[in-house]
C-alpha cells in the first residue's frame, strides 16, 4: 500500500540536511517510521537529566527552545525552527539529555527512530559527517551559515554550567589574512598602517613566517619615548618572538595563551609553531567579542564592521538579545534603550562607511536624521526605516551638485540598510528621496508649511518629521531647524488642531461589550491590529501633546509621557498610564514580532491567555481618556 | 469462504473484529484511528464510500506506520461528477469490492477508538454496508472533532465547522489535494490539539 502521508513527510525532510543527501526513495521509507507529535506553548520535549529518547526530532512547525540551566534561571541558548534537527545525543552518547527542549509556540514535531535512521548514517558519509560535524562544532549548520536548516546537538561541555562556559569551548573566530610587514620596513610606514586600518599590531615576516610582531605598546614604549628615530627598520622595535598558536585554537585556550605569555596578540599559524605560514591573528578583541553578545560588544563590533554584512551579524545578534531579555523579563524600557543605542550606532557606521566608499568627503556640514519608530528610539523590530537629511546652505550655483552628492550618500547608507534587514519605507520616506534630502533653508520651509498650512492630508505624512533624532553629523543644523520649529509652532492652534485630529481618529480600540475589536478584511481576520489600533494613537497623542508644550529633544513616546507628567501635575496620572500602557503594548507586539518573525501588528486574540487578555485590555482605557483630553484641549468639535 | 452469505452464521472477520471488544485490557493505551471518507454524495442511503483513508495515534502520537487506505469500486452509480472521476481512475486499478474494503477496514481498526470529522454520515454509510453484508452496526467508539470543538468552545450544537475552517483556526497547513488519507492526516493534527486543549487523557 503506498503511503500519501509518509510522502508528504519525505516532501517537507528533502529540503533540509541532511536528508537533502538521501534519496526520495530512502526518505519514504524513514517517513514511513515517523511520528508525528504536537506540542502546545512551553511543553516540554525533554529535560535536562531526562534518559535519552529512542528517537530524535525535527520541527515541522512551531518553534522550540533549547536552554540549560545555571543557578537555578532557565537561558535560552538557542531556538529551532521549521527544519532545524533536535534531539541528537543518543545518536552519539548514552548519557542522559544535557539541555532542556521547551515549546516556544504550539510546535508540530516530526520524531524520527533513531534505529530506523541508523543505518542510512552509517551507509551515507555525508549524513555521517554532517551529524558529526554539527555535533563536534556544535554550530547549527556546518554547510550552510545562514540559517537553512540548522542543527543542534546537545554536545556541550559545561562545568558550572554558565551559558557562556558553552561558547567558551567553542572555537575562536578571528582575523584571517592578517597585515603583516617585512623586517626592513620604516617604523613610520608600519605605524601608518596601522592607523590608517584601526588595528593595533603587525605582525612581521619572513617567507610567510612569523619572526616578531609590532604592537601599539612597542610603537609607545619604544618610539614615542624616542629611544628609537621614527625612520628606523621595524626589525629594531618589534616583539620577539611572537607566540604562535594553531588554527583551530578555542576561545579558552586562547585566552590562556594570551594571560600566560602576558601579550596581547596571538598569530595563527598552520600548525602553530613559528616556523609555518602565518594564517591569522588574534587579540584580545576577538576574545571579548566570543564570550558575549553584550551589548557594549556588539557597540564594539559595529566600529570595526567594514561591510554590510558585519552589521548584519551585529543586527541579527541584537535580535537574539532581545529575544533573551523578553525571556527573562528584563522591563522594555532598558531593552529599548540598548537596542536604540545600538541602532544608532549602526546608521552611523553605515554613513561611515557610506563616505568611505564615496570616495571624497561631504563638500558642507550636514546632519542625518532618524525618523519614525527610530527616530522616537523605540524600535525593536526589523521594521521601516525612515530617515532625512540636511546639509548647509550653499550658492545656488553649488546647489544641484552638493544635492547629488548627498543624494548618492543617502542611497549607499539605505542599500546598507537593506541588506542587514530593515523593511523599505513604503512612502519613501527616505533621505535618498530628493524630497527629504535639502538645505536647511528649505527644511525650514518645508516645516514651516507643514505647520502654518496644515491640511489634513499633509499632516498625516509629516507627523513623522517630528520625530526626529539627531544621529550623524553638525549639530548645528539640527539645533537651528528644531529651534526654527518650536518657535513657529507655539501656539498655533491651527497646527495643534491638525495634529490632535490626527491622534484621535482611531478610537480606543474597545467595543460596546468590551470586546476587542478585530479586523475584518481577509488577509488578517480575527487577528487584533495593535500597531494602528493601540499603538499608533498613543504615539500620536504623546506627539502633539509634547509639541504643544513646547518639549524639545525629548522623542521617545514613554519619556514624553514622563515629561508631560511632570509639567501638568494635574494630569499626571493619566499620563502615566499612558506611559505604561506603551510600555505594556510594546512588549506584546515585541514577543509576537519576535515569534512570528514579522513586524508584530497583527495579535491573534486567540492565542492569547485570559491574563494576557485582561493586560491588553487595561491599555485601551488611558488611550480613551487621553483621546478625550485632547478633544477638550484643542476645542476639536469644530474640526471634526 | 462465503459461507456466512448462505446463512451459516456470522463470517470469521466479524468474529474475530467483535472478538476484539471482548478483552478489556486496561494497560495498553488507548490506540485512536483517525479516518475520512470520500463519498459519492451526501445521501446515506443512496450513496457510497468511495475511498477510506486512516492514521493511528497511540500516545498522543501521530504513527505514520499505522496507515490504511482504501478505494472501493463503484459501478452502480452514474452520478459521478468530475472530481470523484478523477480521483477514481488514478485509483481504478486497486480499487476492490466494498465487500472486501469492509473485511480490511475492520482487520485495520479493530477495537480502536474512531476519530473522524462530522463523523455521523460517514458512519452511517459504512453501517449500510454492512448491512448489505447482513451484519451488525459498527462497535467502535467515536469521537467527532467538530464536537470537540464546540465543546472547547462552548458552543452551540448547531453550530458547524468545516475541516478547512478549523485548519485555519488552528493554523494547520491545509493540503492541496483532497483526498481521504490526506484530510485523515490534517483530522489526527486537529485531534492532538484539540484533545490538549479540552484535557483529555
Amino acid at each position: 500500500m503506498r503511503n500519501p502521508i509518509a510522502e508528504r513527510i519525505a516532501d517537507f525532510l528533502k529540503h533540509y540536511p541532511p536528508f537533502t543527501s538521501l534519496t526520495y526513495h530512502e526518505l519514504v521509507a524513514i517517513s514511513e517510521q515517523v511520528k508525528v507529535l504536537y506540542l502546545e506553548k512551553n511543553q516540554i520535549l525533554f529535560k535536562i537529566g531526562d534518559p535519552t529518547h529512542d528517537s530524535f526530532y525535527v520541527v515541522a512547525s512551531g518553534a522550540i527552545g533549547l536552554s540549560v540551566i545555571s543557578d537555578a534561571e532557565e537561558t535560552l541558548i538557542d531556538k529551532c525552527d521549521e527544519g532545524d534537527i533536535l534531539g541528537l545525543r543518543p545518536f552519539f552518547a548514552k548519557n542522559n539529555y544535557l539541555m532542556t527542549a521547551k515549546s516556544r509556540e504550539d510546535s508540530i514535531i516530526y520524531a524520527i527512530p533513531i534505529e530506523v535512521f541508523k543505518p542510512y548514517v552509517t551507509g551515507n558519509s555525508s549524513v555521517l559527517s554532517f551529524l558529526l560535524e554539527s555535533f563536534a562544532s556544535n554550530t547549527r549548520n556546518p554547510y550552510d551559515k545562514d540559517h537553512r536548516g540548522k542543527l543542534i546537538s546537545e554536545n556541550v561541555i559545561f562545568n558550572e554550567q554558565t551559558a557562556t562556559d558553552i561558547q567558551y569551548f567553542q572555537p575562536i573566530k578571528y582575523t584571517k589574512k592578517p597585515i603583516t610587514a617585512s623586517p626592513n620596513d620604516i617604523v613610520k610606514h608600519v605605524a601608518q598602517t596601522m592607523a590608517s586600518r584601526q588595528i593595533g599590531s603587525v605582525i612581521i615576516q619572513e617567507n610567510q613566517m612569523p619572526i616578531g610582531i609590532v604592537t601599539d605598546n612597542d610603537l609607545s614604549s619604544k618610539i614615542a619615548t624616542g629611544l628609537f628615530p621614527i625612520n628606523v627598520t621595524v626589525d629594531k622595535i618589534m616583539t620577539v618572538p611572537v607566540v604562535t598558536v594553531p588554527e583551530d585554537i578555542s576561545i579558552a585556550e586562547a585566552q590562556m595563551m594570551m594571560l600566560k605569555h602576558n601579550v596581547p596578540y596571538l598569530c595563527v599559524t598552520r600548525d602553530g609553531t613559528e616556523k609555518s605560514t602565518i594564517s591569522g591573528i588574534i587579540s584580545e578583541h576577538h576574545v571579548v567579542a566570543a564570550q558575549a553578545n553584550n551589548p557594549g560588544v556588539l557597540l564594539k563590533q559595529i566600529k570595526r564592521a567594514e561591510r554590510s554584512k558585519d552589521l548584519k551579524i551585529v543586527r541579527d545578534k541584537l535580535t537574539d538579545l532581545i529575544q533573551n531579555s523578553i525571556d527573562r523579563n528584563i522591563p522594555i524600557s532598558h531593552i529599548t534603550n540598548v537596542a536604540s543605542e545600538i541602532t544608532i550606532a549602526i546608521t552611523k557606521r553605515a554613513i561611515t562607511l557610506a563616505i568611505e566608499k564615496e570616495g571624497t568627503p561631504p563638500p558642507v556640514r550636514f546632519a542625518w536624521f532618524n525618523l519614525g519608530s527610530q527616530g522616537r528610539k523605540e524600535q525593536l523590530l526589523l521594521t521601516d526605516v525612515n530617515n532625512s537629511l540636511i546639509f548647509e546652505d550653499v550658492p545656488a550655483e553649488q546647489y544641484d551638485q552638493v544635492k547629488k552628492y548627498f543624494l548618492r550618500l543617502a542611497e549607499r547608507v539605505l542599500e546598507t540598510f537593506e541588506k542587514i534587514g530593515y523593511e523599505k519605507s513604503e512612502q519613501g520616506l527616505n533621505a535618498n528621496n530628493e524630497l527629504w534630502c535639502k538645505s536647511l533653508t528649505d527644511w525650514i520651509k518645508q516645516y514651516n508649511t507643514w505647520i502654518n498650512t496644515p491640511g489634513e492630508k499633509g499632516i498625516h505624512r509629516s507627523s513623522i518629521f517630528f520625530d526626529y533624532s539627531f544621529i550623524y553629523g553638525d549639530p548645528f543644523l539640527e539645533k537651528a531647524l528644531t529651534e526654527d520649529i518650536f518657535s513657529k509652532a507655539a501656539n498655533n492652534q491651527l497646527f495643534y488642531a491638525f495634529l490632535a485630529t490626527d491622534a484621535i481618529k482611531k478610537p480606543a480600540p474597545l467595543g460596546f461589550f468590551r470586546q476587542f475589536l478585530v479586523e475584518q478584511d481577509e488577509e488578517h481576520k480575527d487577528t487584533f491590529d495593535i500597531k494602528n489600533r493601540a499603538i499608533t494613537p498613543l504615539v500620536d497623542a504623546a506627539r502633539v501633546l509634547a509639541i504643544s508644550k513646547g518639549i524639545k529633544g525629548i522623542t521617545n513616546t514613554y519619556q514624553r509621557f514622563k515629561k508631560l507628567a511632570d509639567l501638568e501635575p494635574q494630569n499626571a496620572d493619566l499620563y502615566l498610564e499612558c506611559a505604561e500602557a506603551f510600555h505594556i503594548l510594546h512588549w506584546f507586539r515585541t514577543e509576537d514580532g519576535l515569534k512570528t518573525d514579522s513586524n508584530g501588528s497583527y495579535l491573534n486574540i486567540e492565542e492569547l491567555t485570559k491574563v494576557d487578555k485582561v493586560k491588553l485590555k487595561n491599555c485601551f482605557q488611558p488611550i480613551n481618556d487621553i483621546q478625550d483630553l485632547i478633544k477638550n484641549r484643542f476645542q476639536l468639535t469644530y474640526f471634526t | 469462504m462465503l459461507d456466512w452469505l448462505k446463512g451459516k452464521g456470522d463470517p470469521t472477520f466479524w468474529k474475530v473484529y467483535l472478538d476484539n471488544f471482548e478483552k478489556e485490557i486496561t494497560n495498553t493505551p488507548t490506540r485512536y484511528v483517525i479516518f475520512d471518507c470520500e463519498r459519492t454524495g451526501l445521501d446515506w442511503k443512496k450513496d457510497t464510500i468511495l475511498s477510506i483513508g486512516c492514521i493511528g495515534i497511540t500516545n498522543d502520537q501521530i504513527e505514520i506506520n499505522d496507515f490504511f487506505e482504501i478505494f472501493i469500486e463503484n459501478k452502480n452509480d452514474k452520478r459521478q461528477n468530475e472530481a470523484v472521476e478523477k480521483l477514481f481512475k488514478s485509483h481504478s486499478n486497486e480499487a476492490v469490492s466494498e465487500t472486501e474494503a469492509m473485511i480490511q477496514f475492520l482487520g485495520h481498526i479493530k477495537n480502536a477508538t474512531l476519530v473522524g470529522h462530522s463523523t455521523n454520515l460517514d458512519i452511517e454509510m459504512i453501517n449500510q454496508a454492512l448491512k448489505r453484508m447482513n451484519l451488525g452496526k459498527i462497535k467502535n467508539n467515536i469521537l467527532d472533532i467538530n464536537v470537540m470543538y464546540q465543546r472547547f468552545k462552548n458552543l452551540p450544537e448547531d453550530e458547524h465547522h468545516t475541516l478547512e475552517e478549523l485548519c485555519d483556526l488552528f493554523k494547520i497547513r491545509k493540503s492541496h489535494r483532497h483526498t481521504a488519507s490526506n484530510d485523515a492526516y490534517i483530522t489526527a493534527l486537529l485531534f492532538l490539539k484539540l484533545k490538549k486543549k479540552l484535557k483529555m487523557k
